[in-house]
């Protein structure tokens, strides 16, 4: 009954095809225009929204093992995103601009991730869910706190601007002469850095939750104590799970550092950036992984493109009563939240789980 | 095999759940080999004995030891590993993993034993068509039917089931009295909690009967089901309108 031997594209998604035709074609398209994203759409500003997306698939598929396939709601992934971002950026400020520097930080952040991950899980996965929450929420808040308050070590309020590896930085060349019109500088070598490292996270945590591990985090995820019942130590499985969303959120933030070549508070510690990745899960469809990926894609689109847009639909519909104003640039976040609410309402289970349930 | 010994026993168990106190002292002997049936009313504490047995709740007082070694005191998944299998009522399963995902999560990371695998199947046909469908869209009998083989899928030393009928169709008891029978001719030790009576006289070996949170009597299955009076002074029936 073990089936037939899986074909390299399935061993590649560990046997986890999105599901239905629409959503392979979606994901092909995401991953396509990713890929080639710097000759498809040149320019800073498109190439910086398609990093962002890049990592943020992966902050939101890393919250998706945990609040999807665990059942964990966490407010602290940030935290976890901020720890390797600052890792970097002290790593890069302090020492030197090099690579050794970078892996240094990415490393201490994940593990400074991985240490307060199995902390908080063992000291609380034991409480009820709700208060499992508040707890996490207020260690989110103390470490905003607390990189504010370090000015030393963290810049404080403003941040950490840095300089990245020789070859990272805007001003190298790759090539002295364009691709297809595209001069190969290191922004786009960052770029492909960042889209690599991102594309390989998420097929690892894909292999995960395919994995024997995955499937006693949906069994816990379901029901504790029939897991239990069946000798599993879901203390056990649910730390590791937070352990390992930490350590892939942590590797976004080091990601982000580097495009950035800047880390500060509002950029990864945030509480506006927890929202954006519950909103990233829930509008993808959570327990899935491709579901965050694409709830990705969506709110980064949004947070680019909906105000330029507004602005012309504003600028349009100048001399109407009333109109123009509803859609004032500065209206963006009240049609993002009428957006959200209507993705819940008609999209209980996300755009994945509503596309899987019209095929199945 | 020491058939007689007894494998898991309870000596004078309490258990309270918040400020109720739900067991009040329960003795209770499950032997080597064979088929205990918990018999008792709505509300006795059949299934409070059988998730303190499992660790949910902790006794209050009273031993609980299997194999001669105790267990009051362990963790639930240690209970478990000592090869203690549970289905609780209402079917354990997990409704958003597939058939095959609701064994595999029952067997070692070796993954299954084909052999063994083959044996479960031909005890419950209806699984192998629905392989791999999730387990949330099965009937109930088939929900309860994969409980049970996720329970056997390994060889476990005990086997505890609760209610396992609860809410079936005719059809589908006679098919897990069928199954019942043949698991003890392998001579599992079983302990199953049961209302319906037609099933516990079929399959039973032994049998406790509890009320009010004790047990009020114990001895043969064969025996009480020959004695209406017996059954109509503990249970409140008689075997004529559980036919």
């Amino acid at each position: 009954m073990s089936g037939a031997a899986p074909g390299p594209l399935d061993r590649l998604l560990s046997g986890d095809r999105p599901g239905t035709r629409l959503l392979n074609l979606l994901l092909l398209l995401l991953l396509a225009s990713l890929l080639l994203a710097p000759f498809l759409f040149p320019g800073t500003r498109s190439l910086a929204v398609a990093a962002r997306i890049c990592i943020f698939i992966v902050l939101a598929a890393s919250y998706d093992v945990m609040l999807g396939y665990t059942g964990i709601a966490s407010f602290a992934h940030t935290m976890f995103f901020g720890m390797g971002a600052y890792g970097v950026a002290i790593a890069l400020a302090k020492l030197s601009a090099g690579w050794g520097a970078v892996l240094l930080g990415a490393a201490a952040g994940v593990a400074l991730a991985v240490a307060v991950a199995v902390l908080i899980g063992l000291l609380s996965l034991r409480v009820r869910a709700v208060f499992f929450s508040m707890i996490t929420l207020a260690v989110a808040s103390f470490a905003l706190i607390l990189a504010t308050q370090l000015r030393d070590l963290t810049g404080g309020e403003d941040g950490l601007t840095f300089s990245v590896p020789d070859v990272l930085q805007p001003s190298f060349r790759l090539l002295a002469e364009p691709v297809l019109g595209v001069r190969l500088d290191g922004r786009i070598v960052t770029y492909y850095l960042i889209f690599a490292a991102a594309l390989a996270l998420f097929l690892l945590m894909l292999r995960i939750v395919n994995s024997p591990f995955g499937r006693v985090l949906q069994a816990i995820r379901e029901n504790e104590f029939r897991a239990e019942a069946l000798g599993y130590r879901t203390v056990v499985y649910r730390t590791l799970a937070g352990a390992l969303a930490a350590a892939m959120a942590a590797l976004a933030g080091a990601l982000m550092a580097l495009l950035l070549r800047y880390n500060g508070p509002d950029v990864t510690l945030s509480f506006s950036v927890m929202v954006d990745i519950l909103l990233m899960v829930v509008i993808g469809g959570m327990g899935t992984l491709y579901g965050p990926a694409l709830g990705a894609v969506v709110l980064v689109m949004a947070e680019y493109y909906l105000q330029p847009a507004m602005a012309a639909l504003s600028g349009s519909l100048a001399g109407w009563p009333l109109l123009p104003a509803l859609f004032d640039p500065d209206r963006w976040l009240l049609w993002l939240g009428l957006l959200f609410v209507l993705v819940v309402y008609f999209f209980p289970a996300g755009i994945v789980g509503k596309l899987r349930e019209r095929a199945g | 095999m020491s058939d007689g010994a007894a494998l898991l026993e309870l000596a004078g168990v309490h258990t309270h759940i918040g400020r109720y106190h739900i067991l009040h002292g329960v003795d209770l002997a499950v032997r080597r080999g064979r088929l205990t049936m918990l018999l008792g009313r709505n509300g006795a504490g059949k299934t409070t004995t059988l998730r303190t047995i499992m660790g949910l709740w902790r006794p209050s007082a009273g031993e609980i030891s299997f194999d001669g070694a105790a267990i009051g005191a362990l963790a639930t998944p240690d209970i478990a590993r000592l090869g203690i299998a549970y289905v609780p009522e209402s079917m354990g399963i997990f409704a958003q993993l597939t058939v095959r995902e609701n064994l595999l999560l029952a067997t070692g990371p070796q993954g299954f034993d084909e052999a063994r695998l083959e044996e479960v199947l031909a005890l419950f046909p209806a699984l192998r068509q629905k392989w791999h469908s999730a387990a949330g869209s099965l009937s109930g009998g088939q929900k309860q039917m994969l409980a049970i083989s996720r329970a056997i899928i390994e060889p476990r030393r005990l086997l505890i089931v609760d209610e396992p009928t609860k809410g079936l169709a005719p059809a589908v008891i006679q098919q897990l009295i069928d199954a019942f029978l043949r698991l003890k001719s392998t001579e599992t030790t079983i302990l199953l909690v049961e209302q319906n009576f037609h099933m516990a006289r079929s399959v039973g070996d032994d049998v406790a009967v509890m009320d009010d949170g004790r047990i009020v009597h114990a001895g043969a299955m064969a025996d009480l089901a020959a004695d209406e009076a017996l059954q109509q002074h503990l249970l409140g029936l008689s075997l004529a309108s559980h036919q």
